[in-house]
């Protein structure tokens, strides 16, 4: 079962996951144009995109549990699944920026006085050097120790995102307390619980 | 007649308002009974069960009683109100109700002297409405009105919209609009008006007293925690409409604005 999905994952070419990312993202676009949105298309895009990266953003993670306690090798697939949060994360700003907030004034204001703007914001710029060193060449470039410190940048990027839906939504609503405690359960996954056995060993 | 009413005092700030299409009041709204998404209403609100509809009105009141909506609508005129209506996340719309001026319900109740404030109540029905049942609020939804609130002229307890009733997702088959206010504070599906000397509940307030005041007028001075209330996406404008300013009591500050002479609107917000 494990070998077959591992098979079929290996005819996949990584290269997938940034044509399903950059189509969906044209065709919601397009609904928002077109109505398909609803009456207030704005807001909708911006979350749509922000839900969208977000889901990305967990599938990234979930690729080494997955590996280390299911055996499903999605490893190829990481770069492209980190990238292309990158790009919904930075298609949901450009949205929020230029077409919700809309002038460069207001848009400064919201990050500097509403707190979970700031926190969405700082997950957002975190981001950043991550989708510049994504390449080969970085990653020879830095060696692959220091690649890979920088690259643990995701788990708190995961957090702050986490926390940016958590406090946006009004009332008592369940799906931001999903996607928090399964980002939280997924870091918890790579908890080395063994060296605590081994020094008391 | 209605059309001179429209021109006058519903419509404050003196320019014509275009209101929205049907379609688009219908399809997006809050009403956190039916799910929290904005097309939730509208796809789940048709569990919503309004016949023999029926209000109770008590609390200091000559005429205390369980009235059936028609007996309490029976002998008032219905008038179409054009209000921009401003909802506290930044979005507004304008909706052409039906309806009748708050006061003339209370009046046929009978408002003592002694009553200062009118408490709502919104129907509560768990086996159709799956926000009840996932407990996004403590339900039922209550709101209040200051009485002076209550008894003025733009107050208005709607039946209709565009000469239609209402939509179960606007609030049928009875809501309050109090269009100086936050949309919140207008209350949908009321089943009980409650004539009290005390500040009653309501149900924002309770879930985030920092974030919610009992008066909630539009203000476009005194953020939201969480976000400006300057500006105002219009509902209907398209991806790339613009904002537009928010104005003080959502246009209708000379209507309203007396009744909160001396009272700091940053505190009583």
């Amino acid at each position: 079962m494990i070998d077959t999905i591992n098979t079929t994952l290996r005819r996949i070419p990584a290269w997938t996951i940034y044509m399903v990312g950059a189509a969906w993202a044209a065709w919601l676009f397009y609904l928002g144009l077109t109505g398909g949105l609803g009456p207030e298309p704005i807001n909708a895009l911006e979350r749509e995109y922000g839900a969208l990266g977000l889901k990305l953003l967990i599938a990234g993670l979930a690729v080494t549990p997955l590996r280390k306690y299911a055996g499903i090798n999605l490893l190829k697939f990481r770069r492209a699944l980190g990238v292309t949060t990158f790009f919904y994360i930075l298609a949901h700003f450009c949205v929020w920026a230029l077409l919700d907030v809309g002038t460069f004034a207001r848009v400064w204001q919201e990050i500097v006085k509403r707190p979970y703007v700031t926190v969405g914001m700082v997950s957002f710029v975190l981001m950043i050097p991550l989708a510049i060193t994504s390449n080969n060449r970085s990653l020879r470039k830095l060696g692959g120790a220091a690649w890979r410190k920088l690259h643990k940048l995701t788990y708190l990027i995961a957090i702050l995102g986490g926390v940016h839906y958590l406090w946006l939504v009004k009332g008592f609503q369940i799906e931001p307390i999903i996607y928090m405690i399964v980002i939280l359960a997924l870091l918890a996954a790579r908890l080395k619980w063994n060296r605590r056995k081994s020094v008391m060993a | 007649g209605a059309i001179g009413l429209v021109g006058t005092s519903a419509n404050a700030a003196g320019e014509e308002l275009t209101p929205n299409t049907l379609e688009e009041i219908t399809s997006y709204n809050n009403y956190y009974e039916f799910g929290t998404g904005k097309s939730d209403p509208a796809n789940n609100a048709h569990q919503l069960e309004t016949a023999d509809w029926k209000i109770t009105i008590d609390g200091m009141v000559d005429n205390p009683g369980e009235y059936a909506l028609a007996d309490l609508m029976d002998g008032l005129d219905i008038e179409e109100r054009i209000y921009r209506f401003r909802c506290v996340e930044a979005w507004s719309m304008v909706v052409p109700w039906n309806g009748v001026e708050l006061a003339d319900i209370l009046n046929k109740a009978g408002v003592q002297s002694d009553a200062k404030y009118v408490a709502f109540e919104t129907v509560v029905q768990p086996d159709n409405m799956i926000g009840v049942r996932r407990g996004v609020l403590d339900f039922p939804y209550v709101e209040g009105l200051r009485l002076d609130e209550a008894m003025n002229p733009l107050t208005l307890m709607a039946t209709g919209i565009y000469g239609e009733p209402i939509a179960n997702q606007n609030g049928a088959p009875i809501r309050l609009v109090v269009p100086w206010k936050y949309g919140f504070k207008s209350i949908k599906s009321i089943v009980r008006m409650t004539l009290t000397d005390e500040e009653p509940d309501t149900s924002w307030n309770k879930t985030n007293a920092r974030e919610y005041g009992f008066y909630s007028n539009v203000n476009p001075e005194v953020s939201h925690p969480r976000w400006s209330q300057a500006s105002e996406r219009v509902i209907g404008g398209g991806l790339f409409a613009a904002r537009q300013d928010t104005l003080m009591f959502n246009g209708y500050e000379k209507d309203v604005a007396s009744m909160y002479d001396g009272m700091d609107l940053s505190e009583k917000f």
